[in-house]
């Protein structure tokens, strides 16, 4: 791979689009929810802590890690439904960390998220039609044409029937439901969008079709996209860029075929692994992770990953690695003894303890 | 590889349609939607509601009850009776009505009252507008403060939740018979002196601010926990992710969730107030006179039951079919209502 942190990344410009400063950008995002017993604050569930990344204008990141590593509290605290405890959030320029309602309320138009529920979040008392106009009517628009009109063009654009607006949310699948809360978060145009886990409530059929349609969505309307899974086998093809993240922390951060061909930290081996197809390309098999992941209430000290880590030595325990470029790695790895080489051969080298 | 920027250049492979071996793509279930006819929740409600017989009965019962309630000047009007006439000459030297079934003739379908000689079926016919009144306006007060008071507590939480629910704890712990017992005479006393009658529009207003001011509880812990529950869902971030305010989740987005309940408890607690307005009459705090009144009919009758029984029998009845009519439409509307078959 050539040597391209994501730091560097836009100096190597073929894609033009991409010169310039990044649509949003991430620094040092941190969110503790204080964990009371009666009155007394008593320690914190570090949810997230401390994450840097940029999306630029168009591009799409992954954010990839197991359940409860802080995706979705990252994705909320982009759009501003929780507040961060610490860091910033710059979107198009200006800081958004801690704005109001009312000065965020043009940037809010954005940057809009798709929720992972499809039950949950379509209010079950209104119809199609007036969820999608919800945006619209927020905000006090009426784009031209009237607000029936372009619910119909988002529902044709989403592939539901446009004629379906006044029906209501229980007489659609699953999919539909999905594709009804996408045609919302377009409603206003917007620049980002972060999906949160979009397709993992649906079936497996169905799947794919969302991904493709909000692939498409990507390209006809150059949106960037924040897409949040749980595994990397999801993302694969949507994604310009993945970050993997453990603990509340991103471990790895770079190119689609840089993490999935030549991945440094063991921890994304270990989630490559798990997509099928992938195993059969190396010959070392699968690695399987044992063990839970540990409380985000009190994180293992040093690397958060060393509990799992078949690599782990006293170093890791002591020190926390940085996230940076290692071994001329195409990424940026927090992991103080980084794999080489192709995927599915894990290198075991100190302390080889867990794998099959 | 030669892909230095981010996002790599659109390889075939990334270009081709997503077909990850392990998402396969499938046709999207499509009849299922064909089914239905763009029916909401509620009017998928009613429609349970209407095939269900016993709602029917009762719903029936109770129009009736209001339409007669409602038009008792035009029967007045008919029948030339009103409701205070004294019809002293067919009652006998005891003040018995004459003639068989406490003096029911084709003039007097119900009979007379003992005693004053009034017609029993005015007398009932305005006492049911009395009833129905007291009872409605009660349960209105007491279900809207119970929505505000619920939804304050579930939108605010912290403190001012915890106010509220001492407050609700508060008010259950008062006993509510005794406070109205202790409360109706000396509020009475302060606005009017004994000499002068206290005016039946006041006894009214008494009952009903009594009624409204104990009976918010039920409504709103009902709404204060739908509120804390709905407040968690997605299409509510979703409304504030849009840029939405209070104002827009709270009545656009909670309410048409929460007013389905509501009505439950608004059914539930009418025939509740029924009953009790008539026990209040029954222990002589309720309505006075000259307005006529159920309970109170019930509470002058008691003195002739040997003598007299059809004069105890019809009130008691009236009130007693009132009451079971509007628990089981109630208990139907909840049935209809449950969230459980509208998914
Ligand atoms: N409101 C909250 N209060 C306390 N802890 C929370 C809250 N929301 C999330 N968490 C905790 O933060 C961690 C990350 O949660 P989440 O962001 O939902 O993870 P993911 O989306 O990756 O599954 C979890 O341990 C979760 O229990
Ligand atoms: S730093 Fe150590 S424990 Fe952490 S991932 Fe690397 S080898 Fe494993
Ligand atoms: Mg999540």
């Amino acid at each position: 791979m050539n040597g391209v942190t994501n730091g560097q990344a836009a100096v190597a410009g073929d894609a033009g689009r991409l010169a310039g400063e990044p649509l949003l950008s991430v620094r040092g995002l941190t969110k503790h929810f204080p964990v009371r017993q009666g009155l007394r604050a008593r320690g914190a569930v570090r949810a997230v802590d401390g994450l840097d990344f940029d999306v630029r204008p168009g591009e799409t990141l992954g954010l990839v890690g197991e359940s409860g590593c802080g995706k979705t509290t990252t994705g909320r605290m982009l759009v501003r439904l929780l507040e961060p405890t610490s860091g910033s959030i710059m979107f198009a320029g200006r800081d958004i960390t801690h704005g109001g309602r009312r000065e965020l309320r043009a940037l809010r138009q954005d940057l809009q998220i798709i929720f992972q529920d499809p039950y949950a979040s379509l209010n079950p008392r209104h119809t199609v039609g007036r969820i999608v106009a919800m945006p619209l009517q927020v905000n006090r628009i009426t784009p031209p044409g009237g607000v029936k009109k372009r619910v119909q063009e988002l529902l044709e654009l989403v592939g539901l029937n446009p004629e379906h607006y006044n029906r209501y949310p229980h007489e659609f699948s699953g999919g539909q439901r999905q594709r009804i809360g996408i045609a919302r978060a377009l409603a206003l145009k917007p620049k980002l969008i972060v999906a949160d886990e979009p397709v993992s409530a649906l079936d497996v059929s169905i799947q794919a079709q969302v991904i493709n349609l909000l692939r498409d969505l990507q390209r006809d309307l150059d949106l960037a996209f924040v897409f949040i899974a749980h595994d990397l086998a999801v993302i694969r093809h949507f994604c310009h860029r993945v970050a993997v993240m453990y603990l509340g922390k991103i471990v790895e951060i770079g190119d689609r075929d840089t993490i999935y061909t030549r991945p440094q930290h063991p921890y994304t081996r270990a989630l490559l692994s798990a997509i099928p197809d992938v195993t059969t390309l190396g010959p070392a098999g699968r690695i399987r992770l044992t063990g839970d992941v540990p409380t985000p209430l009190n994180p293992p000290s040093g690397c958060r990953f060393r509990t799992r880590c078949w690599k782990a030595t006293d170093h890791c325990a002591t020190e926390e690695p940085a996230l940076t470029t290692r071994d001329d790695g195409g990424q940026l790895t927090a992991c103080h003894y980084p794999e080489s080489g192709p995927v599915g051969v894990p290198t075991g080298e100190p302390g080889s303890n867990e794998r099959t | 590889m030669s892909d230095l920027s981010h996002p790599p250049p659109r390889t075939p492979a990334a270009d081709a349609t997503i077909s990850v071996p392990e998402i396969q793509a499938g046709p999207e279930p499509a009849g299922r939607a064909a089914e239905f006819v763009g029916r909401s929740p509620n009017q998928l409600a009613w429609l349970r509601l209407k095939r269900d017989r016993t709602a029917r009965a009762s719903a029936l019962t109770l129009l009736v009850a209001a339409v007669v309630a409602l038009g008792a000047p035009l029967l007045g009007r008919l029948t030339g009776i009103d409701p205070t006439d004294k019809f002293v000459d067919r009652l006998n030297d005891f003040g018995m009505p004459i003639g068989y079934a406490g003096g029911i003739s084709s003039d007097h379908w119900l009979g007379l009252e003992p005693g004053s000689g009034r017609d029993i079926l005015m007398q009932l016919v305005y006492g049911l507008r009395t009833s129905l009144f007291i009872a409605f306006t009660s349960a209105l007060l007491a279900s809207c403060i119970g929505v505000a008071v619920g939804v304050l507590a579930g939108w605010a939480r912290g403190w001012l939740d915890s106010l509220v629910n001492w407050l609700i704890d508060l008010t259950l712990a008062f006993p509510f018979l005794i406070f109205a017992l202790a409360v109706i005479p000396i509020l009475q006393d302060r606005f009017y002196s004994d000499r002068e009658a206290p005016s039946p529009a006041f006894r009214v207003a008494l009952i009903v601010a009594t009624f409204g001011l104990f009976s918010w509880t039920y409504t709103a812990r009902l709404v204060r926990g739908q509120v804390i529950s709905l407040r968690e869902r997605e299409f509510v971030d979703a409304a504030r992710a849009a840029g939405a305010g209070t104002a827009h989740i709270l009545l656009r987005q909670l309410l048409p969730n929460i007013w389905a309940p509501i009505l439950v408890t608004v059914s539930l607690m009418v025939p509740q107030f029924i009953a009790i307005e008539a026990a209040l009459a029954f222990v002589n705090i309720g309505v006075t006179e000259p307005t006529p009144d159920l309970g109170r009919m019930i509470f002058n009758s008691i003195g002739y039951v040997a003598s007299d029984p059809w004069y105890t029998l019809f009130p008691g009845l009236t009130i007693f079919l009132l009451v079971l009519a509007f628990n089981l439409l109630g208990d139907a509307l909840r049935d209809s209502l449950d969230p459980r078959s509208t998914r």
